[in-house]
C-alpha cells in the first residue's frame, strides 16, 4: 500500500515535470500555430547551463536560480532569429526548421559540453526524506519538484485567469486574429510567451537532471511524450495540458512499477523487465488514440 | 402540388447561447430559382452549410431529392445532386480551368480508385469539361492556370466546377459578389437560362439580380424565415419591408 | 517512345539519364575502381530513395506531413528480421509478409491520423512511429535496443542477396518500378484527387471527393513501398534495429523530400543523393576550415536546413528549369 502511493507521487512528480514542458508547448502550438520541435532543446539547454551556473556558484540554488533567467533569454533569442520567420509559414516549414534547430543544439552541447553526460547532484539541503505520512517516507527533492511544479501551475492558472497577458493568451489559443485587431503588440506578446515557455521547460530540465540524466538528445524523447500530452489534452488549452499530464504521469509510472511483476506471472523475468517499460509507453498511445476516436482536437482543445 | 427537391422542417443550429438557424423551413421546388436574402448577420451562411452537411443542425431535418439528408456526409449529398459555388472563390489554383472542370467531372464519373491511366488524356472527363467551359464563356482560357485567371473568371469558373455534375439542385452563395455590373448581368443571363433544367437555391446581396431571378423569395432575419413567396408578395409584405428593405419600394428594370 | 528522347534535350532529362546511367553501372564501376564500400553507399543511397519517394507519394502529392515515415524502415526490417530469427529465411514468405504489416500499420495509423488536421496529424503520426520504436526496443528475445543480427532473404535458386552486386541490382530494379508506379499515379485519377485534397480539400469535397477515403488509401500505398525500403535495408547491412526507425530518420526524410523537390517524380532521387552528399562532405570540408571541426558538422547541417525551410521549398528539382507537369 505504501509502495503505491509512493509510486503515484512519483507520478504526480512526473506529471508535474510533464505539465511544464507541455505548457509552453501547447500555448506556442496553440497561439502561435507553430510547430515547435525544438522545445526539448530548451528542456536540455536549461540543465546545461545549470550545471555549468551550479559548478560556478558552488550552489545548486543560486545556480537554477541564475539559470532561469539565462533560458528565457535563450528562448527570446531563439524568437527573434528563427521563429519569429516561420510564424506566416505553414506546417512542413516550421517541421524542417525547429528539427534543424534540434540537431543544432545536440551539436552545439556535444561541443561545448563533450559527448559524456553530465551529473548534477541531488542538493544536500533535500538529500533526505520527509515523512509525508506517518511511516512513509518520501524523497525530499522528488517532494521539493512536486512542490514546485504545483505552485508553478497555481501561477500559470492565476496568470491565463486574472491578467491582461493570460486575457490575450485565452483570446489568442482560441482566435489568432482577434487579438490583433486588439490592438495588441503582437511581435511582443508572442516573444513573451515563447519567452515564457522555454523558462518552464528549461526549469522541467535543471529540475529533473539529478534524478535522471544530463546527456545530449535528451529533450527529444521527452519532447514526444510532451506531444501527446498536448494532443490528449487539447491543443492550445492549459488545463488540457495539465489533467493530461496528470494523468500520463501516473499511467507511466505506476505502469512501470507494476507491470514487471504482473507479467512476470506469465513472461520470462528478462522479457517482462524490458517489455514492461514499452507497455506502459503504449497504454499511454492507446490513450491518446482513443482520445482522438472521441475527440479529434483532444480533451479540452479548440474544435473548428 | 410538385414534391420539393429540397426541403427542410424546422432546422435548429445555436452556438453556445445564440441562436443562429430557428427553426427555419423552407422549400426549392425543382426547376425553380430561389433566392434567400436577409441582413448580415442574418445566418443565411450557417444555413447553407447545414444544407451542404459542413454543419450539423441541432435540430430538424433535411429532405434532399426525396431521402433524408440531415445526417449525411458532404460529398455524399453532392453525390445525391447537390452542388454548390463557394462565396470566396476557392477554385484549385494549382489546376489550369479545364482540370478545375475535369476534376468535378471526374467526381461524378464513378470512384477514382484508379492508378495507372493517364486523366490528363482521359476524353471522358476533358470534353464535357470543355463543354462547361464553353457554356460560361471561359472556352478560351481552358489551358491557362485557375491563378492567373481574374476575379471574375474565377467565379465563372466557380459556377462550371458545380454544374460539371449535372447537379439537381445548384447552392449559389453570393455568385455575384465583387463583379462589375457587365459581369454581373452576363451571369443573371447565364442563370435565367439554366431556369426550369436546375433547381438553385441563390444567396445573394444584389437585389437587382434576385428580383430578375427569382421564383419565389425567403427572407431571413436573424435566424428566422419571416416571410417566403413571390417577389411581388415580398415587395408587399410589410414585416420585409421594415427588418430589411428600409420600408422604401426598390426600383426594378 | 518520342516524348522519352524529347525529353532528353531539356537539362532535367539529361541529369536524371544521367543519374539513371550511373546507378545502372555502378556494381562494374566499383569494381573497375576497386572502391567496394561505395557500392555499399550506392545501395544505401537506392533503398533510401525508394523510401523518400513513398513519402512523396503522401507529402509532395498529397501535402500530408507525416512525420513518422521511417517507422516503415522498422516493421518491413523487422518482419524479416523475426521470420529470419525463426528459422523462415524464404524471401518469398517474408517479404509479402513485410509488405502485409507496413500496410495494416498505414491503415490503423491512417485511420486514426487522418481525421485530424494541421498540427494534430504531424505529430500523431510522429507518436505512432515512437510507439513501434518503443516497443521494438523492449523485445528482448530480439535485441531490444542493440538490434538484431539477421542473415538475409533467400530467393533460393533465383538470386544470391549476399552477392553485393546481385543484391544492388535488385534494389535498382525495385527503384525503377518504384518511380514508374509513382510516375502513373501522380497523373492518375487517384493521384489528382489527393493532389486536389492538397491544393483545397474544402473544395474536393465539396465536388463530391470522400478526401478521407483517398487519403488513407495513399497513406497505405505509401507505407507499402516504405515497407519494401525496410525490407531492402534490413538486408543490406543484414541488421536491424530501433535505430533505423528512429525519428531523426523520419525527419531526414521529410529534408530529403523537401530539398529534392516536393511533388516532382525525381526529386526524391535529387534528394537522396543530395543529403548522402552532404553528410560525406561536410565532415572533410569543416575539417579543412579547422582540424577536428568536422565531427561537429550538424551544427552546419541544423542551420542549413533552417534556410532551405525559410528559402529553398521549391528543392533542387526547380533549379533544373520549368516543369512539364
Amino acid at each position: 500500500m505504501d509502495y503505491l502511493l509512493i509510486q503515484m507521487l512519483n507520478g504526480v512528480q512526473l506529471g508535474l515535470l510533464m505539465f511544464l514542458l507541455a505548457a509552453g508547448l501547447t500555448l506556442t502550438f496553440g497561439i502561435m500555430d507553430l510547430v515547435n520541435l525544438a522545445h526539448g532543446s530548451l528542456y536540455m539547454m536549461g540543465a546545461y547551463i545549470a550545471w555549468t551556473l551550479i559548478g560556478l556558484t558552488d550552489s545548486f540554488v543560486l545556480g537554477a536560480l541564475l539559470a532561469l533567467p539565462v533560458t528565457f533569454l535563450l528562448g527570446i533569442a531563439v524568437e527573434v532569429v528563427v521563429m519569429r520567420r516561420l510564424y506566416a509559414r505553414d506546417h512542413l516549414d516550421q517541421v524542417l526548421a525547429t528539427f534543424g534547430l534540434i540537431l543544432f543544439f545536440n551539436e552545439l552541447v556535444r561541443a561545448v559540453w563533450g559527448p559524456a553526460g553530465k551529473s548534477i547532484a541531488v542538493p544536500a539541503l533535500l538529500s533526505h526524506t520527509v515523512e509525508i505520512l506517518p511511516g512513509v517516507l518520501y524523497p525530499a527533492y522528488r517532494f521539493a519538484i512536486i512542490v514546485v511544479g504545483a505552485l508553478v501551475a497555481l501561477f500559470l492558472a492565476w496568470l491565463v485567469a486574472r491578467t491582461r497577458l493570460g486575457m490575450l493568451i485565452r483570446a489568442g489559443a482560441s482566435n489568432r486574429r482577434m487579438i490583433g485587431a486588439l490592438g495588441v503588440n503582437i511581435e511582443l506578446l508572442f516573444s513573451l510567451v515563447f519567452g515564457l515557455g522555454a523558462v518552464f521547460a528549461g526549469l522541467a530540465g535543471l529540475m529533473a537532471a539529478p534524478i535522471s540524466s544530463v546527456k545530449i538528445g535528451m529533450g527529444d524523447d521527452i519532447l514526444i511524450l510532451a506531444l501527446v500530452i498536448i494532443v490528449i489534452g487539447g491543443i492550445g488549452s492549459i488545463k488540457g495540458a495539465f489533467v493530461a499530464a496528470m494523468v500520463v504521469g501516473q499511467i507511466d509510472i505506476v505502469g512501470r512499477a507494476f507491470l514487471p511483476d504482473f507479467l512476470k506471472t506469465f513472461m520470462a523475468p528478462a522479457a517482462a523487465s524490458s517489455a514492461a517499460p514499452a507497455i506502459s509507453q503504449v497504454l499511454v498511445y492507446v490513450l491518446m488514440a482513443g482520445v482522438l476516436v472521441w475527440r479529434p482536437t483532444g480533451l479540452f482543445g479548440q474544435r473548428n | 402540388m410538385v414534391e420539393p427537391l429540397l426541403h427542410t422542417d424546422r432546422l435548429v443550429k445555436r452556438f453556445g447561447g445564440l441562436i443562429a438557424t430557428d427553426t427555419v423551413s423552407i422549400d426549392v421546388r425543382p426547376g425553380e430559382i430561389h433566392a434567400l436574402i436577409g441582413p448580415n448577420g442574418a445566418g443565411k451562411t450557417t444555413l447553407v452549410s447545414q444544407l451542404t452537411g459542413n454543419l450539423a443542425p441541432d435540430a430538424g431535418t433535411i429532405h434532399f431529392a426525396g431521402s433524408d439528408v440531415t445526417h449525411l456526409p458532404t460529398h455524399a449529398r453532392v453525390r445525391l445532386g447537390l452542388a454548390r459555388s463557394f462565396q470566396i472563390t476557392s477554385v484549385l489554383r494549382e489546376f489550369t480551368a479545364l482540370e478545375n472542370v475535369a476534376l468535378a467531372v471526374q467526381a461524378h464519373a464513378g470512384h477514382s480508385f484508379r492508378f495507372l491511366a493517364d486523366v490528363r488524356r482521359d476524353e471522358t472527363l476533358r470534353a464535357p469539361a470543355r463543354q462547361g467551359l464553353e457554356a460560361v464563356g471561359l472556352g478560351a482560357r481552358a489551358g491557362t492556370l485557375a491563378s492567373v485567371l481574374s476575379h471574375g473568371e474565377q467565379r465563372q469558373l466557380e459556377i462550371a466546377m458545380a454544374l460539371a455534375g449535372d447537379p439537381k439542385l445548384l447552392l449559389l452563395d453570393e455568385p455575384m459578389a465583387g463583379m462589375g455590373a457587365e459581369e454581373s448581368q452576363r451571369l443573371i443571363g447565364f442563370l435565367r437560362a439554366l431556369k426550369g433544367k436546375r433547381a438553385m437555391l441563390l444567396i445573394e446581396h444584389d437585389m437587382d439580380a434576385v428580383f430578375q431571378l427569382a421564383d419565389r423569395i425567403t427572407v431571413l432575419v436573424y435566424g428566422r424565415a419571416i416571410a417566403s413567396g413571390t417577389p411581388d408578395e415580398i415587395r408587399a409584405n410589410a414585416e420585409v419591408r421594415q427588418a430589411y428593405l428600409g420600408d422604401e419600394t426598390v426600383e426594378v428594370a | 517512345m518520342a516524348a522519352l528522347l524529347a525529353s532528353l534535350r531539356t537539362p532535367r532529362g539529361l541529369i536524371v539519364a544521367l543519374i539513371l546511367l550511373v546507378f545502372a553501372v555502378l556494381p562494374l564501376l566499383t569494381q573497375a575502381f576497386d572502391q567496394r564500400y561505395l557500392l555499399s553507399i550506392g545501395t544505401r543511397i537506392v533503398i533510401w530513395s525508394i523510401a523518400a519517394i513513398s513519402l512523396n507519394m503522401i507529402l509532395g502529392y498529397g501535402g500530408l506531413v507525416s512525420f513518422g515515415h521511417a517507422v516503415f524502415f522498422g516493421i518491413g526490417g523487422y518482419a524479416v528480421g523475426i521470420l529470419a530469427a525463426n528459422g523462415l529465411q524464404s524471401a518469398w514468405l517474408q517479404w509479402p509478409v513485410a509488405i502485409a504489416a507496413s500496410i495494416l500499420w498505414a491503415a490503423l495509423v491512417g485511420a486514426l491520423s487522418l481525421r485530424t488536421r494541421g498540427v494534430y496529424f504531424i505529430m500523431i503520426t510522429l507518436a505512432f512511429a515512437q510507439l513501434v520504436y518503443y516497443v521494438s526496443a523492449g523485445l528482448e528475445a530480439y535485441g531490444a535496443d542493440d538490434g538484431l543480427n539477421i542473415s538475409r532473404s533467400r530467393f533460393p535458386g533465383l538470386i544470391d542477396l549476399r552477392d553485393k552486386a546481385s543484391f544492388y541490382w535488385l534494389c535498382f530494379v525495385l527503384l525503377l518500378g518504384t518511380l514508374w508506379f509513382c510516375g502513373r499515379f501522380a497523373n492518375s485519377r487517384f493521384g489528382f484527387v489527393l493532389r486536389g485534397a492538397k491544393s483545397n480539400d474544402q473544395r474536393m469535397m465539396a465536388l463530391g471527393f470522400p478526401v478521407f477515403h483517398y487519403r488513407l488509401a495513399a497513406f497505405t500505398l505509401s507505407g507499402a513501398f516504405g515497407g519494401l525500403a525496410g525490407i531492402l535495408l534490413a538486408n543490406e547491412g543484414a541488421y536491424i534495429s530501433p535505430a533505423m526507425m528512429s525519428w531523426v530518420k523520419s525527419g531526414d526524410l521529410i529534408v530529403i523530400v523537401v530539398l529534392g523537390g516536393m511533388g516532382t517524380l525525381f526529386g526524391p532521387l535529387y534528394g537522396t543523393i543530395a543529403f548522402f552528399v552532404l553528410e560525406e562532405s561536410l565532415k572533410p570540408l569543416l575539417d579543412l576550415v579547422h582540424k577536428g571541426w568536422g565531427e561537429y558538422w550538424q551544427i552546419v547541417f541544423g542551420p542549413m536546413l533552417v534556410l532551405i525551410a525559410l528559402y529553398a521549398r521549391g528543392g533542387i528539382d526547380s533549379l533544373l528549369g520549368r516543369r512539364h507537369g
